[in-house]
């Protein structure tokens, strides 16, 4: 049983079966390239889900009622502001949720005990939100300076630790794939965007680097001492070595995914947990995403960058030279690369 | 071929191994230690304290007012948290926690249930304003009285005069036509306290009483509220000591507002009615104006007038507590139920508990009895969070919300990532023909290094977070930034110690079927490649690790026929391992 992934990783180990990651880069660019458009046109046509803190509004959540009906909320938020539209949705068995467009103080006080009056609960059960309409632009604002300050450190951080800003380019272009394609899924599945989202998806940030320096650190173990004797040409060694992690990063993945996965669960099916739901989600995606970029994207993408280089040129090209005199046709191992 | 490596190395890995436990054990003694000793004399205890989302409570959040292009001082906020503390603490709610958010904001937690007075005391936005009257309809009939009689006698020396350029606060010059005509048909209703607040203080503004029965034409701020130092009221004694009967308001001033209040006061006694009068603006309504009777130079004025004992306490309670350096409005206000807050605890808990179930099982079936490791790994782990997280409740305030639940929880899965960092790593090593306790050592040099650069990525994240975040983002990037510092102390003291040791025991030596290193299914085929380039017994270990390189790099193709020829032979005998 378990010894299958791990024969599977042996087989990836040594290179007797391997995946064309960085060989088949153009399909996966492509495949890429229509996520990231897909992405971005999704949110223009339908646009996100923004959820009230980013809307401002009125929020009440009423815990442990006996009958979870959206009558009762409708007519109480009515007799306290006539014209105030109530959104009432009915959370897991017994909760209820009624928002509704922003309230006074006063006005939301009094809301509150009309509605423990109509659900027949103690005003302690209710639990109300009342967010400004700026709210929102706060922690965007906020989001996105920590979201440059974020990748800008990252960047310095991974050219100095791998000594070249290739490695650190292609990592930090694969991250704007996870961000484009998050939000893009955000938007499709019109999950709604609220500001703990938004922490997920700067965690994910952070995920994502994490699996793509585990598999860069493979990868520059492989190229550095792959001197002018090498067999392999220098995307075949980043192929491998992205080969050799990939039972890594799939352990990786399950390992962090589970819990999140349980988050969200349970997120998903306890009243009123909406920061847990929406932090797991978006780290849920985030983490399926974020190995995906690197193996598919950051590594054929740093391959790429170094290939056109004289010094690696010359060295593939006397490889598949001496190769081919050695071998003879039938003995040529997948080519991968250009 | 591993048993002079194994031999020579033993008494280091495992001398380091223990070594490395005792650190461990020193630390978690240590955070132990710290903690009894908080909870024995400081007030510490043994669970962490909960925030308001857990605990249930109300969180306003207050956001300044500004006008276009003007920004909020860092002072300005840490005087409004003071302020505020003052005014929460006034209404006897203990344990509410006002704080400042980012660069503006403020956020004010109070636990349990939040009665209306207070709610209010804290929301209304409140900037005190000191403007000297220039046109009133009505003369008020409140006065200052000097505290300081010696000054009576002082001379008016800030005569108005009809320059086109206002002179001081209280000059008429500053009513232009059209303020005039904004003064003739002012509506007392029409006041929009939100703008008045934003009105600029070098500016003369049109406003009315709290009642509306009078409406002023104010001159531009010359004592701003915050340099009022105290505010009481009492009764007015006489100059023998004996109590009046009427009630008053006594001001104190600071050094800043004492020297204002007399040059003020010093213009204002004596100039004919209603300029004489000293309006106190709170929220652009005027809550007082009294009209100067003396000249204060010792920043105490005190207010007379038809005051009672309320009304004098009120008085003195707005000019105290409303004095803050500017005007806030309510961006955000939550209330969260105790039961909601409790429920929410309990789900978390219960998928950090389904979370930890589902990584041992996956964990159990990747790596067998080598889980054993992941999972006294992540217990120690939790300990250590445990009591640090304590530790910081008590000792710095921190406090565990539901995002730093979450945080907890994806911790789990993040820490049992570097594990399986390290253990593939040994894996790898084990594939290259490596003992086990070779390939421990190793592996372990590989994965600390790759580990550390990770994990350095994560903390960055979780610094960056916590810095430019807000909001409940603050609560789990620092929970994140805690459980990644701790995952590190972990890995280093005691998953690679206990691999060390483990490396050690017949079972995972042998490389046991279960151990989860069992090199024949790590690819035992070639071990043949290994044996064929057999090191001399003289050559160092470094030799050793570079010409084992040699060997894969040099057999690349030899070893592949190698491989599948052994491969087809091993099959059977695998697969019956397996099944």
């Amino acid at each position: 049983m378990a010894s299958r992934l791990t024969t599977f990783g042996n087989d990836l180990y040594t290179g007797k079966r391997s995946f064309n990651f960085v060989g088949g880069r153009r399909k996966w660019y492509a495949i890429a390239a229509v996520l990231i458009i897909l992405s971005v046109l999704v949110p223009v046509f339908r646009g996100f889900n923004f959820g009230i803190e980013f809307r401002g509004g009125s929020q009440f959540l009423i815990s442990n009622v006996a009958e979870a009906t959206q009558q009762p909320a409708i007519d109480a938020v009515a007799s306290v502001v006539p014209d105030a539209v109530a959104r009432v949705t009915i959370v897991g068995d017994d909760g209820v949720r009624v928002q509704t467009d922003q309230l006074e103080a006063a006005e939301t006080r009094e809301v509150t005990t009309a509605l423990a009056e109509a659900y027949d609960v103690p005003e302690s059960e209710i639990t109300s939100s009342f967010v400004g309409a700026s709210w929102g632009e706060d922690v965007t604002r906020q989001a996105i300076i920590g979201l440059i300050a974020f990748l800008l450190f990252a960047a310095i951080f991974m050219a100095l630790y791998f000594r070249t800003w290739k490695m650190s380019a292609a990592a930090i272009l694969s991250l704007f794939a996870d961000l484009v394609v998050t939000a893009g899924i955000y938007a499709a599945s019109g999950f709604e965007v609220s500001p703990a989202a938004m922490i997920g998806l700067l965690t994910i940030l952070s995920y994502s680097l994490y699996d793509t320096v585990v598999v860069f650190d493979k990868i520059r173990e492989n190229t550095s001492w792959e001197g002018d004797e090498s067999r392999r040409t220098f995307p075949e060694s980043v192929n491998l070595a992205v080969n050799q992690t990939l039972v890594r990063s799939i352990n990786t993945s399950v390992v962090a995914a589970l819990p999140v996965a349980a988050i969200l669960f349970i997120g998903a099916f306890v009243l009123g947990a909406d920061t847990l739901r929406d932090i797991s989600l978006a780290l849920l995606i985030g983490i399926l995403v974020g190995t995906w970029s690197t193996v598919f994207i950051a590594a054929p993408m740093y391959s790429q960058f170094r290939e056109g280089e004289p010094a690696i040129k010359r060295h593939d090209e006397r490889v598949l030279k001496e190769r081919g005199q050695a071998t003879g046709s039938q003995e040529e191992p997948a080519a991968v690369g250009s | 071929m591993a048993a002079p490596s194994k031999r020579s190395s033993r008494p280091t890995s495992v001398r380091k191994a223990w070594r490395s436990l005792s650190w461990l054990g020193a630390l978690i003694v240590a955070l132990i230690a710290i903690n009894t000793a908080g909870v024995l004399w400081a007030g510490g205890s043994w669970t962490p304290k909960l925030a308001l989302d857990l605990e249930g409570g109300t969180q306003i959040i207050l956001e300044p007012e500004l006008a276009e292009g003007q920004t909020v001082s860092g002072e300005q906020l840490d005087q409004a948290v003071s302020i505020l503390r003052q005014r929460v603490d006034a209404s006897g709610v203990s344990e509410a926690e006002i704080t400042t958010q980012g660069d503006r904001n403020i956020v004010v937690a109070i636990p349990g249930e939040l009665d209306d007075e207070t709610r209010q005391r804290i929301e209304s936005s409140a900037k005190l304003e000191l403007r000297p009257v220039i046109l009133a309809d009505v003369a008020s009939t409140e006065s200052v009285e000097p505290t300081d009689e010696a000054d009576e006698e002082a001379t008016d020396d800030a005569e108005a005069t009809e320059t086109p350029e206002p002179t001081d606060a209280s000059d008429p010059a500053w009513v232009t036509d059209e303020l005039q005509a904004e003064y003739d048909s002012f509506d007392c209703a029409s006041i929009d306290e939100a703008e008045a607040n934003r009105h600029p203080a070098d500016e003369p503004l049109v406003t009315c009483d709290t009642t509306n029965t009078f409406k002023y034409l104010l001159g531009p701020v010359e004592v701003s509220g915050e340099n009022i130092v105290d505010a009481t009221n009492g009764m007015v004694q006489s100059s023998t000591g004996v109590s009046t009967g009427t009630w008053a308001v006594n001001l104190r001033f600071d050094e800043q507002g004492t020297e204002d209040f007399a040059e003020v006061s010093t213009r204002l006694f004596g100039l004919e009615s209603p300029r004489n009068q000293f309006a106190f603006v709170l929220d652009g309504r005027i809550i007082s104006a009294p009209s100067m009777n003396g000249i204060i130079t010792d920043g105490r004025p005190q207010i007379t007038g038809s005051f009672t004992q309320e009304s004098s306490k009120a008085l003195a309670d707005q000019l105290k507590f409303g004095a803050l350096p500017i005007s806030f409005t309510v961006q955000s206000s939550d209330t969260i139920s105790a039961t909601l807050g409790s429920s929410q605890l309990q789900s978390g808990l219960i998928a950090g508990l389904i979370g930890l179930i589902l990584v041992v099982i996956y964990t159990l079936f990747q790596y067998r009895a080598l889980a054993s490791v992941t999972i006294a790994s992540l217990v120690v782990a939790g300990v250590i969070t445990y009591l640090s997280i304590t530790i910081l409740s008590w000792y710095q305030g921190y406090r565990l919300s539901l995002a730093g639940v979450a945080a907890l929880i994806v911790a789990i899965g993040f820490t049992a990532d570097s594990f399986i960092v390290y253990f593939e790593r040994v894996r790898d090593e084990l594939r290259d023909g490596r003992a086990l306790v070779g390939a421990v050592e190793a592996g372990w040099k590989r994965a600390l290094r790759t580990v550390i650069a990770s994990k350095a990525v994560n903390l960055l994240a979780a610094i960056v977070l916590f810095i430019f975040a807000v909001g409940s983002v603050r609560g789990f990037a620092f929970t994140l930034g805690l459980t990644t510092i701790i995952d590190v102390i972990v890995v280093i003291l005691f998953t690679h110690p206990m691999l060390q040791l483990l490396a050690q025991t017949r079972f995972f030596s042998s490389g046991h079927s279960w151990s989860g290193l069992d090199p024949t299914a790590l690819g035992a085929v070639y071990r043949g490649r290994a044996e064929f380039r057999k090191p001399a017994a003289n050559v160092t270990k470094t030799k050793v690790a570079s010409s084992t390189r040699e060997a894969q790099r040099r057999q690349t193709i030899a070893e592949r026929k190698a491989a599948e020829l052994a491969a087809v032979g091993d099959t059977p005998s695998n697969e019956g391992k397996d099944s």
